[in-house]
């Protein structure tokens, strides 16, 4: 085995420069897949952390049904004792129970339609980024106190210290209303967010809108969004069975199907990338075999099968294709974490960064994952490629094989 | 028992609208330890019938033996095994694997036998002992001469010695005096291994050598005789 290794290995130097020319568009491939395979996921979980982090959470405790209807009877019982409970038995997660409902919310000037949520003030800032974004004011503590977005805020004509009326109907179909008092004005930077939502304290919308102790969802947010399926499993565990738990997947369809529309655009582009390699593979594989033909003719005719012949050449590509995983990995790696200390501005990524509450300036991370799955790919792909020009061995005869030049 | 038979061995190319009839009804028996050489003007068919009778060609008729054993109708694999352990082959130039180095020649082929990697190290560099290249062990063949380079040829061929060795014009590209040497280690091993060896050859002073040279013309067998 080790002779067939070095037989292999001095193969690959009788043509340096053509090794070295496919090596190269291996390595090539594979920093760039590195580098855009790692900054693709750290999008997406910044993404992903972001936007849940700012309002849905990791996942969600609600009555069935309500994740469709969102009707104000759906509504999950005695809410704050459960969510006191579940913060008792996971103290390292964030979890703030809410009540929701759609209001006419007036200034002296106009009227929108909202959805007011019902918070509590003490628990609300550790699972929501609202709270802590509001630039103006400050955040509601108890009483008829209200925040509402910036852009409702232009809408409405209003600014800290006015009054806000809003009107809508309780839990049991009765007529809600009240007056509020702004305290403070958040800007999220999310347009949805900014436009068309309102938070007041728990005990009052649940006064309000008659909710007698009840509520609609229990916002939890695991230490980690790498670690919340682990946490939805063990709650749900303990959750009574009349109740649902939503991870975020379900909670922000948008956001699972911008992901997944952004993966398989960018898995076109590797894809062809990877396509170019493997054409280069099969380049130098079928020059390789048929200019030693004459050769593989001889060792045929001493009595050694096409089959070893072929694994010999089989063998030569996955030693390049070890050279680019490891040079691959290694640039792939390095540019990585330069990017991931000096940050990089994506062109074209204005929109989504907007939608999806993500700075400016993004640091790439690198995981085991990111470093070697493309590589890897790059290295499977080129074996395949090998394939062809080895299984042509098989239709090698000794004689004519001899006869070649 | 013969180490090689041919029974009405005919192999026909078409050239154009011409048959070539590069054997013709060829019949011949080969003793074990034989020295046989083949001669015949360019194109009467040597090539043609060692390559038939080490299996690298299929005859269109006839029968071929080897040890007794039927091979003309033996598949691909099975004719490639048997070449692996009964027949050595040495080729007119440019024999070698070039990136390898005389011992690594010679351990490929035993390697592929499944021959252990210390054996095959202490076979290697005894057999190259044997054929006179002592000390030229680890010399690619790219930095030696045209008869050194066939001697590793020859080392390699004959190292898990074969019942039989087929040599295709062996000395073409030699000089006299290394032709001469090549031919004594040849009759040095058939007369102490009992090595089969059919030549084909048209050089006078290989013939010399030979205990028995077969004539062809035209495919054909046209003379046959022993020789002191
Ligand atoms: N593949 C082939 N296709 C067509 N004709 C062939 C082929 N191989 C051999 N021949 C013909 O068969 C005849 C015998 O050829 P062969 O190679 O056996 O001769 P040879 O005695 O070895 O000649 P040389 O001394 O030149 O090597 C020749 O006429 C040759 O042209
Ligand atoms: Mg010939």
């Amino acid at each position: 085995m080790i002779l067939t290794l070095r037989l292999a290995w001095r193969n690959l130097w009788r043509h340096a420069r053509r090794t070295w020319l496919t090596i190269g568009a291996m390595v090539f491939s594979n920093v760039l897949l590195v580098f855009m395979i790692s900054f693709q996921f750290s999008v997406y979980d910044l993404m992903i952390n972001n936007s849940l982090r700012a309002f849905s959470g990791h996942m969600q405790v609600q009555a069935p049904g309500y994740i469709d209807d969102g009707s104000m009877r759906q509504t999950v019982a005695e809410i704050v004792p459960l969510a006191s409970r579940l913060r008792q038995d996971f103290p390292d997660a964030d979890i703030a129970a809410r009540a929701s409902g759609f209001v006419l919310a007036s200034s002296e000037q106009r009227s929108y339609g909202i959805a007011v949520y019902g918070v509590e003030p003490a628990f609300e800032p550790s699972a929501s980024s609202i709270p802590g974004l509001v630039t103006d004011g400050r955040f509601v503590e108890s009483g008829d106190e209200v925040i509402i977005g910036t852009v409702l805020a232009r809408n409405l004509r209003v600014s800290v210290g006015d009054e806000l009326t809003m009107l809508g109907s309780g839990r049991d179909g009765s007529f809600a209303a009240a007056v509020m008092t702004i305290v403070g004005i958040f800007d999220s930077g999310i347009p949805d967010l900014d436009r068309s939502i309102a938070e007041i304290p728990l005990a009052t919308f649940q006064e309000v809108f008659y909710m007698r102790g009840s509520g609609h969802q229990i916002v939890i947010n695991a230490p980690t969004i790498d670690s919340a399926s682990d946490y939805r499993q063990r709650i749900r565990a303990l959750l009574p069975d009349d109740l649902e738990l939503h991870d975020w997947t379900a909670l922000q369809p948008g956001l699972k199907q911008a992901i997944t529309a952004d993966l398989s655009s960018s898995f076109f582009v590797y894809g062809v990338l990877v396509i170019l390699v493997a054409f280069s593979v099969l380049n130098t594989g079928l020059m390789s075999v048929l200019e030693r033909t004459r050769e593989f003719g001889i060792l045929m005719a001493l009595g050694i099968a096409p089959g070893r012949l072929g694994r010999l050449v089989l063998l030569e590509t996955a030693l390049m294709g070890a050279i680019g995983i490891l040079l691959g990995a290694l640039l792939g790696g390095i540019l990585t974490a330069y990017f991931g200390v000096t940050g990089f501005v994506v062109p074209g990524m204005e929109e989504m960064a907007v939608r999806f509450n993500l700075p400016a300036r993004l640091y790439p991370g690198i995981s085991v994952v990111t470093l070697f799955a493309g590589p890897f790919v790059v290295f499977l792909v080129s074996i395949l490629a090998t394939l062809y020009p080895a299984f042509r061995l098989n239709r090698l005869q000794p004689v004519e094989a001899m006869r070649a030049a | 028992m013969s180490a090689v038979r041919c029974v009405d061995v005919c192999k026909t190319y078409r050239q154009g609208d011409e048959d070539i009839h590069a054997l013709d009804h060829v019949s011949i028996e080969i003793a074990n330890g034989g020295f046989v050489c083949l001669s015949a003007p360019s194109g009467g068919g040597k090539t043609t019938l060692l390559n038939a009778i080490g299996g690298l060609d299929v005859p269109d008729s006839g029968e071929i033996y080897i040890d007794e054993q039927r091979i003309d109708n033996l598949n691909k694999g099975e004719l490639a095994a048997l070449r692996l352990q009964k027949i050595g082959f040495v080729f007119q130039a440019f024999n070698l694997i070039p990136v390898l180095s005389a011992r690594e020649n010679v351990e490929f082929v035993m390697q592929v036998q499944g021959v252990a990697a210390d054996k095959r190290r202490s076979l290697a560099m005894s057999i190259l002992d044997e054929v006179g290249l002592g000390g030229l062990e680890e010399r690619r063949p790219a930095e030696m001469s045209g008869g050194q380079q066939q001697r590793v040829a020859v080392a390699r061929a004959i190292v898990s010695r074969p019942a039989l060795v087929l040599a295709d014009e062996p000395t073409a590209n030699l000089d006299s005096k290394t032709s001469d040497e090549l031919m004594e280690l040849f009759t040095e091993l058939n007369t102490h291994h009992r090595t089969t060896f059919i030549i084909a050859t048209h050089d006078r002073r290989v013939m010399s050598y030979a205990k028995r040279l077969i004539k062809m013309l035209d495919g054909r067998i046209v003379d046959d005789i022993a020789q002191a």
